[in-house]
């Protein structure tokens, strides 16, 4: 991940050590002091998130990550990013929670990702990996979009895919000279109209106003940016929804039920928010059983069910914790269900 | 083919070291490959481990719950894996530190004096490398010259641990071949 926002062109990271993400920043104190970029331990996690905020200003591609307790601190910054139309990208590697919780893999973050998770009507865009290659394609990628849209992404994991190692092919090293000019950011006045960017807007007509432009943004991304895999829907009976480090467990369910006999499919969100609802509801013309597999006590059902509008029955499971469940607990469940609804 | 091996033992001992470098191997070889460590807040001393999950398949879950393989350094380890392991699978006792024997009867165990073989060499610390060594020749998860260039890419700067690490490498291989190791 970290290589690959290098690569990307984040030049400048922010960040405050906590399991199970340090791997990330121990990797950015050696790696971006070589390309000429620079690399914080802040005092704390809102005083990174502030860092960020100013290089963002500044035009430059900058980074923090953390995980569950940490990007809650945070959260007040990234209402700020998304006010402030700043482009910026967020990792949050889940732990158990909530409180303090463990340093286990979970996914309970869920709402708070994709809510928003700071106050205010704003979105951010909301990726969710869940192989080693992804969390490199997908923050490579999430530079891109934060400068398309200049809105702040976050990319949502877990521990799993935080301490995880696999082989990995890195796209091309970007010149950062060459990257997209950012015509309105604050670069010093001298001999042009001065900048300004700001979120404090106390007329509430012109606060209105702005909300309303963050909205037809957010529309734009909504249409232009769902992101998500289908394994095996075709012919399915029942298809399980899935995520992240879920949705790795999910599949290798999905074949051994295949190896029984039973035709389950895997439909996994890539794109958390925007939510790819509407290939969810072209699938439920068809398919009548929905499991949702989450890594917490259920979430993303509630996007499920938003998108299915109760055209299909909604199943789920959900190890909340940091519990790992084997791909034969899946399989169980769901051949369970083949035989408790007499499915297929 | 999904192999699942979990290599455990104190904080200190490589055993994270002894998992990366077959990880890295198995990617020479251009399998599909999953490396994933787990430590305790502590950090010399503690327990250690990592599972590395090797197949020519998509890797779903890098966990192991019924490890094929289980290569203990230390006693807890043993205690704490030998009744996770499949039955059949392979157990490698470093049979310097480790006073107990598993007491399941389904399984092959093979011991390998490690630290002794380490020091004979004059590097206590190569401990780790004699014990891929040897699990290298008895399960031939990947072929030994993979590993062998996965040791000089990983230590690749630093040239005296490389050196070491190839012939403690070398050494747990030729024992296992020559004593069989089998209990």
């Amino acid at each position: 991940m970290a290589e690959a926002a290098i690569r990307a062109g984040c030049r400048y990271y922010f960040g405050y050590p906590i399991t199970p993400q340090n791997e990330l920043p121990e990797y950015m104190s050696k790696r971006l002091p070589e390309v000429g970029g620079i690399f914080v331990q802040a005092e704390s996690e809102i005083a990174s998130i502030n860092m960020v905020i100013g290089a963002s200003m500044a035009g430059a591609r900058v980074m923090t990550s953390s995980s569950s307790p940490g990007i809650s601190l945070k959260q007040e910054g990234i209402s700020y990013l998304g006010g402030l139309e700043l482009p910026a990208v967020i990792v949050n590697m889940m732990r158990g929670g909530p409180g303090l919780g463990n340093i286990a893999p979970s996914q309970s973050d869920y709402f708070q990702a994709t809510r928003g998770g700071g106050h205010g009507d704003y979105r951010t865009i909301v990726l969710a990996p869940a192989s080693g290659q992804e969390l490199c394609d997908l923050t490579y990628k999430a530079f891109d979009l934060a400068d398309h849209y200049r809105n702040p992404v976050l990319i949502l994991a877990d521990g799993m895919m935080g301490q995880m190692m696999e082989p990995v092919r890195f796209p091309v090293l970007r010149d950062v000279e060459r990257l997209p000019k950012k015509p309105w950011a604050l670069t010093g006045a001298k001999g042009r109209k001065s900048h300004f960017i700001r979120s404090l807007i106390l007329d509430p007509e012109q606060m209105e106003e702005h909300n309303w432009k963050l909205m037809r943004k957010y529309e734009q991304i909504a249409d232009s940016e769902i992101r998500y895999e289908s394994f095996k829907t075709d012919d399915a009976d029942l298809v399980i929804v899935a995520f992240g480090t879920a949705a790795r467990i999910a599949k290798a369910a999905v074949k051994r039920a295949r190896g029984e006999g039973l035709k389950v499919g895997l439909f996994r969100p890539i794109s958390l928010w925007p939510y790819p609802s509407k290939a969810l509801r072209d699938l439920a013309k068809r398919v009548k059983h929905f499991f949702v597999f989450e890594l917490n006590a259920g979430q993303m059902i509630e996007d499920v069910h938003l998108a299915l509008g109760g055209e299909a029955d909604v199943f789920f499971y959900g190890r909340p914790g940091g519990v790992v469940p084997n791909p034969a607990e899946i399989s169980r469940i769901v051949s369970r269900q083949f035989f408790q609804k007499e499915i297929g | 083919m999904l192999i699942k091996t979990i290599f455990a033992g104190f904080g200190g001992q490589g055993v994270l070291s002894m998992g990366y470098v077959l990880a890295y191997a198995a990617m020479v070889e251009e399998l599909q490959v999953t490396y994933l460590p787990a430590y305790g807040a502590e950090v010399r001393g503690g327990t250690a481990n990592c599972t590395v999950a090797i197949s020519n398949e998509e890797i779903a879950s890098p966990i192991a719950s019924a490890p094929d393989n289980v290569v203990v350094m230390n006693n807890p380890s043993l205690e704490k894996f030998q009744h996770q392991i499949v039955t059949g699978g392979v157990m490698f006792v470093n049979s310097n530190l480790v006073e107990q024997r598993p007491v399941r009867g389904d399984i092959i165990l093979y011991e390998i004096p490690c630290n002794d073989l380490a020091h004979e060499l004059g590097s206590d610390q190569s401990a780790n490398m004699v014990m891929l060594g040897g699990f290298i020749e008895k399960t031939g998860l990947v072929k030994l010259d993979s590993i062998r260039s996965a040791i000089k890419d990983v230590f690749k700067e630093k040239k005296k641990a490389k050196e070491m690490n190839l012939k403690a490498l070398d050494v747990g291989f030729d024992y296992m071949r020559k004593n069989g190791g089998k209990v």
